[in-house]
């Protein structure tokens, strides 16, 4: 094979290594180090009928893994949407006003760290009253307040980037209050708001399996979760490989979306 | 009545005096321009008049009212164009107009926008991003947005620097020719002599900073239209170029700097490589701190 016709392909050829390479150490771990890992061929003759009927349902929580996706993407999605509603106005203030930021800085800093699974008992709480709804409220609650930092901080980095020409010319014009905020100060902060998006996208989808193992509700991380009670340790194989590719197509998308943007 | 007018004007940025006692005085319909050392304060003294900045002491007056804030009637030309990237030339221009003229239709509005457009010969690429044109281009889009403010006064602030040799002569003679069609004021930041004399009525030296301040101002005497190759050969445009030259460059030599430094010399003696060379034992260099005192007393 001559170098240059390999060179073509690598970028084909050299993920599948990475990946057979990574399939055969899971291997040889389910023969030796742990008799309890479903090797990947059990793996997949066990979690065929999820691949291959993705949209099937068979009862709440025995359902195609397509399936199970799907509930949790709408989750993810109403969740993701509440937190960017929440934090650019957020970020913008933090951004345009010293003494706002000064205020409230440290609380953003303190929160900031704080994990789902601390933030998710509290949201069960603050939606007892929501009787059935609870546990979506409680889920929603979560992700929102998880996935919104990284939009919240980029937005107020954007803002405060924007360069003073811009700020100048708005000025000279005496452009209205709003007019200044849609003509200059959004557009010149969208790169940074589209960043925070992107990050805020990938929290939001790691939030979900957290949200939905402690709520028991049906999608990606419930289904993990129940099956990790039922002992079917192969459909745990299924479920991390799904939230992962889930992850990555998603964060392929936003990264497109935001080069878009970018070129402002 | 003068119709800009700046009394006693100071500025300082913390301890840094930037201007110091500024007076100027401008006509309705003169072209004046300023020239001044590169960072000696001359798009502090344009901020000023803009309305951008506030001046700690003295007053800024236009038509006899003191300046407050930025404003329309004030058209600004700035030195990086500050266009807005994510705006076309044409919906940059309007921005301007709309804020000028926030009751004329739609139509109305885009006529005018036009007209600008075509004054700065820009027509084709009216609908280009600031990204996609060259300095130049970028540099005549500012213009007209300026003028499509219909300001009653045009600040430019060296708006020209940018710009290569041959743009920056077709861009003077632009600047030229719509000042003498519509005889607005206008006041030219530069920091080149040359271009100030060929363009302006008057022309006023910035002495170097800090604490600058405006020199006597020089009348130019070159009739109109000015001819940009006969002009370097007219004995009264060589004479004021040599004198604006000279305030400038002898209000730089009055600013002495004291700066204190200390000194550390090696501590090594040379060594005298004129004799014959000896291997001496000592291969390390002869520190000076190391040499005995040694005094010699000739007696006569």
């Amino acid at each position: 094979m001559n170098n240059a016709f390999f060179k073509k392909i690598d970028w084909l050829v050299l993920p599948l290594i990475g990946m057979v390479v990574a399939v055969i150490i899971w291997h040889i771990l389910s023969q030796t180090l742990s008799k309890d890992l479903p090797s990947p061929a059990k793996t997949w003759s066990e979690s065929r009928d999820y691949v291959l009927h993705p949209f099937e349902k068979r009862g709440e929580m025995d359902q195609g893994i397509l399936r199970f996706t799907w509930y949790s993407l709408i989750l993810v999605a109403k969740g993701y949407a509440i937190a960017l509603l929440l934090a650019t106005p957020i970020g913008f203030m933090l951004g345009l006003s010293k003494t706002f930021a000064k205020a409230f800085d440290p609380i953003i800093q303190i929160l900031r760290p704080v994990s789902p699974l601390a933030w998710l008992p509290l949201g069960l709480v603050l939606f007892l009253g929501a009787g059935k709804n609870a546990s979506e409220l409680g889920a929603l609650f979560t992700i929102a307040v998880c996935s919104m930092w990284p939009t919240v901080l980029n937005t107020a980095v954007g803002v405060r980037a924007i360069p003073q020409d811009y700020l100048n010319v708005a000025k000279v014009l005496k452009l209205s209050r709003t007019k200044t905020l849609f003509k200059v100060l959004i557009p010149a902060t969208l790169p940074y708001m589209f960043t925070g998006f992107r990050l805020s996208l990938g929290i939001a989808w790691l939030v979900i399996v957290a949200a939905e193992m402690l709520t028991g509700r049906p999608g990606v991380g419930g289904f993990l979760w129940q099956e990790y009670n039922a002992l079917n340790y192969s459909h745990i194989i299924l479920c991390i490989l799904t939230i992962g590719l889930v992850g990555f197509v998603l964060d392929r998308l936003m990264s497109v979306v935001e080069r878009r943007f970018k070129t402002a | 009545m003068p119709y800009l007018e700046l009394n006693h004007v100071s500025k300082s940025f913390g301890p840094a005096s930037v201007l110091k006692d500024v007076n100027l005085s401008v006509e309705q319909g003169e072209f004046v321009a300023i020239v001044g050392f590169s960072g000696a304060g001359k798009t502090t003294l344009i901020n000023l008049i803009a309305g951008l900045l506030k001046p700690d002491t003295g007053t800024v007056k236009l038509n006899g009212q003191v300046i407050t804030g930025p404003g329309p009637d004030r058209g600004m030309v700035f030195q990086n164009y500050s266009l807005l990237p994510w705006l076309s030339v044409f919906e940059n221009i309007l921005l301007a107009a709309e804020a000028v003229n926030p009751g004329w239709p739609a139509a109305q509005q885009a006529a005018h926008v036009e007209k600008y457009i075509a004054m700065v010969n820009l027509t084709p690429a009216r609908d280009k991003k600031p990204g996609e044109l060259s300095g130049g281009m970028r540099q005549r889009v500012s213009v007209a947005r300026a003028l499509a403010m219909n300001p009653q006064i045009l600040l430019l602030d060296e708006p020209l620097s940018a710009l290569d040799a041959l743009t920056r002569a077709t861009l003077q003679d632009e600047i030229s020719r719509i000042w003498s069609e519509d005889k607005k004021t206008v006041l030219l930041i530069t920091n080149d002599p040359d271009e100030g004399i060929y363009l302006a009525d008057r022309i006023i030296p910035l002495t170097a900073g800090p604490g600058a301040t405006l020199g006597a101002s020089f009348k130019v005497e070159i009739p109109r239209p000015r001819d940009r190759k006969g002009i370097n050969h007219d004995p009264h445009f060589k004479q004021l170029r040599r004198e604006v030259v000279e305030v400038m460059l002898n209000s730089k030599q009055d600013r002495h700097t004291a700066i204190t430094r200390k000194l550390v010399l090696p501590d090594i003696e040379p060594e005298d490589l004129s004799g014959p060379r000896r291997r001496s034992a000592r291969s390390a260099p002869i520190r000076r701190h190391e040499i005995k005192e040694e005094s010699v007393e000739v007696q006569p």
